[in-house]
């Protein structure tokens, strides 16, 4: 009996352990060490680490950056947002009708999505500065001789330009596949009753597609939420702060700051925001999820 | 992506062939199939401005950025691909990739396995820990992990990067696992074990080989997710050895700030690999991405 025992318990061990080992080590401890290091004024490189409470958070609702930088993030996470899957869905409807090549439209509106942000960032910095400089000089168009990245409105719109061009061919994949999954009848049976093409969009396709919408705006939200490697590339947050990102912040504050206890502190409210937006987020969609 | 249509019925894909070929003249469709192209023209410009140019003189780019190379030059490639130290480089991305992704799949199938199959109260607690920890952004532990990666010693080593992988990658995967392997039925299992196979050769060589379509989404994720991180070996490579494609153009950047023609030329070596990658595999990725993504 024991020896089966110990067998089982091994069977676990081998099977579960060097995953949770792992987890622990990497995830579990870090984010438990974060509870407490935000309440200290630990500076990463001295050893002592002084305990101040929660000094660190009533400084946080001071500090001025940060909450300028936190409604920048949830500005360009909302703009962002609303472009992508607008235009995702679009992309999607559009390559769900008969349309010669539409696997080539699929491939190329997808293709800025497998090449990482921080390269994207490198890449529109260059057609910014000298791509944008280049068709003003030839068109006169004034779209393309405004300042761009030199300036705050119109560097959040490049980074929106930029974010929504990367995100916008991977929410289409998503959305393509739940129109496919709507039953064919359904949509002739709409269109014998005589509903329009309107009609059937917003009380069939769309009702249908909110799983899609559920796992879209889901990943969009965290994705723009968590948004840094874009901004780091594209402007490093300039001009003057304008476009620094939270999770910029957070880095800033312990990395070339030094101050890890503030900066695990921001880090800790930034975790409680992007848990609570997404979590509300996915109980409202699932709730406007209907049954075919 | 088009096998579903075709499988719903042939006959409606045949009737919408034909009436496409008929509503071809109608100006409608005209436009619609228009606003495509000029779309797709759209998303394809920037890549267009990055290739011509990394191909030009430093005083071209200047002078005229949207021009066609009139005499094409590839010494910025070779003077890029030596000072990036890029063979290296390369090698570096691919290791961290490859074995980050062996590590996680082996784990995470095997603890995924043994969750749905021995359920338990422990174990439903450890499944709602691995899967809550996928709300916690990456920033908001990274300072504490930089703490813990120097006590642990995986600072500065490839191996200490692909520990942090692991513990990333974890909790999607073992989640996605997990989905799949409850819509596996036992009944194989079982007999197996009829047969005298212990539980380690009844994964290994029954349930293992089942979970290969998910095996190959949880591949195609892990490995776009590590090839273009960014951040996280920022925080734990320091050395010039160890770096990886988007370390190397990131500080490659920071060197030639405005030699655009050196730096476009190291930028469409650092995106060549996963572009070419995506082309050949377009079908399976698109696919496994939109697996991945419904189910997690």
């Amino acid at each position: 009996m024991t020896a089966r025992r110990w067998k089982s318990g091994s069977e676990y061990a081998v099977f579960i352990g060097p995953a949770l080992v792992f987890f622990t080590l990497i995830v579990i401890i870090p984010f438990f060490m974060s509870m407490y290091y935000a309440l200290t004024n630990w500076n990463g490189v001295s050893s002592k680490v002084t305990f101040v409470g929660f000094d660190n958070f009533t400084h946080l609702v001071s500090d001025s950056l940060f909450r300028k930088d936190f409604w920048f993030t949830v500005k360009f996470t909302l703009v962002s947002l609303v472009l992508i899957n607008f235009i995702g869905f679009g992309l999607a409807l559009l390559l769900t009708r008969a349309m010669r090549g539409r696997n080539v439209y699929r491939t190329i509106f997808f293709m800025p999505n497998v090449i990482g942000g921080l390269l994207l960032g490198f890449i529109w910095q260059f057609i910014f500065v000298k791509g944008f400089a280049s068709l003003g000089s030839l068109t006169h168009l004034p779209f393309f001789e405004l300042p761009w990245l030199g300036d705050a409105p119109t560097a959040f719109w490049g980074l929106v330009i930029v974010q929504t061009w990367q995100m916008a061919g991977y929410v289409m994949v998503i959305y393509i596949a739940a129109l496919m999954n709507i039953p064919k009848e359904l949509l002739e049976a709409a269109r014998i009753d005589g509903g329009t093409r309107m009609t059937v969009l917003r009380k069939i396709i769309i009702p249908l597609s909110m799983p899609a919408f559920t796992v879209c705006l889901f990943l969009t939200i965290s994705t723009c939420f968590k948004a840094f490697d874009l901004n780091l590339a594209l402007t490093k947050g300039g001009p003057f702060n304008s476009t620094e990102s939270v999770a910029l912040n957070i880095y800033y504050e312990a990395f070339r700051n030094n101050n890890y206890g503030l900066g695990t502190a921001k880090a800790l409210v930034f975790f409680i925001i992007v848990a609570l937006v997404t979590t509300a987020q996915v109980i409202y969609t699932k709730r406007k999820e209907v049954q075919a | 992506m088009d096998r579903p249509v075709a499988h719903v019925s042939s006959s409606s894909v045949a009737l919408d062939k034909k009436r496409g070929r008929k509503l071809a003249v109608r100006p409608g469709k005209m436009i619609l199939h228009m606003f495509t192209l000029i779309l797709a023209i759209l998303f394809l410009v920037p890549f267009y401005y990055v290739i011509i140019n990394s191909v030009k003189e430093y005083a071209a780019i200047l002078s005229n950025s949207s021009a066609l190379p009139s005499p094409v030059i590839l010494d910025n490639f070779r003077k890029a691909w030596t000072i990036m130290d890029f063979p290296k480089v390369f090698a570096n991305s691919v290791m961290i990739t490859v074995f980050s992704n062996i590590g996680l799949i082996v784990m995470s199938s095997m603890a995924a396995y043994k969750m749905v199959r021995s359920p338990g109260k422990i174990v439903s607690f450890l499944f709602i820990l691995f899967t809550a920890a996928m709300v916690i952004p990456f920033q908001s532990i990274m300072i504490t992990l930089v703490k813990v990666a120097n006590m642990a010693d995986l600072i500065n080593s490839r191996t200490g990067l692909i520990i942090c992988y692991f513990g990333f990658g974890l909790p999607l995967n073992l989640f996605l696992y997990h989905g799949f392997i409850k819509s596996i039925s036992r009944e194989i299992e079982e007999s197996a074990v009829v047969d005298g196979c212990s539980t380690y050769g009844v994964f290994w060589r029954i349930v293992f080989p089942l979970l290969k379509p998910m095996t190959v989404t949880i591949v195609l994720l892990n490995s776009l997710w590590i090839w273009n991180d960014y951040l996280l070996p920022s925080l734990i490579l320091n050395g010039k050895e160890l770096q990886t494609i988007p370390l190397a153009t990131y500080n490659f950047f920071g060197q030639y700030t405005k030699q655009w023609d050196l730096a476009l030329a190291a930028l469409v070596l650092g995106v060549a690999p996963i572009v070419l990658l995506f082309l050949f595999m377009q079908k399976q990725i698109v696919e496994g991405i939109t697996a991945g993504s419904v189910k997690g």
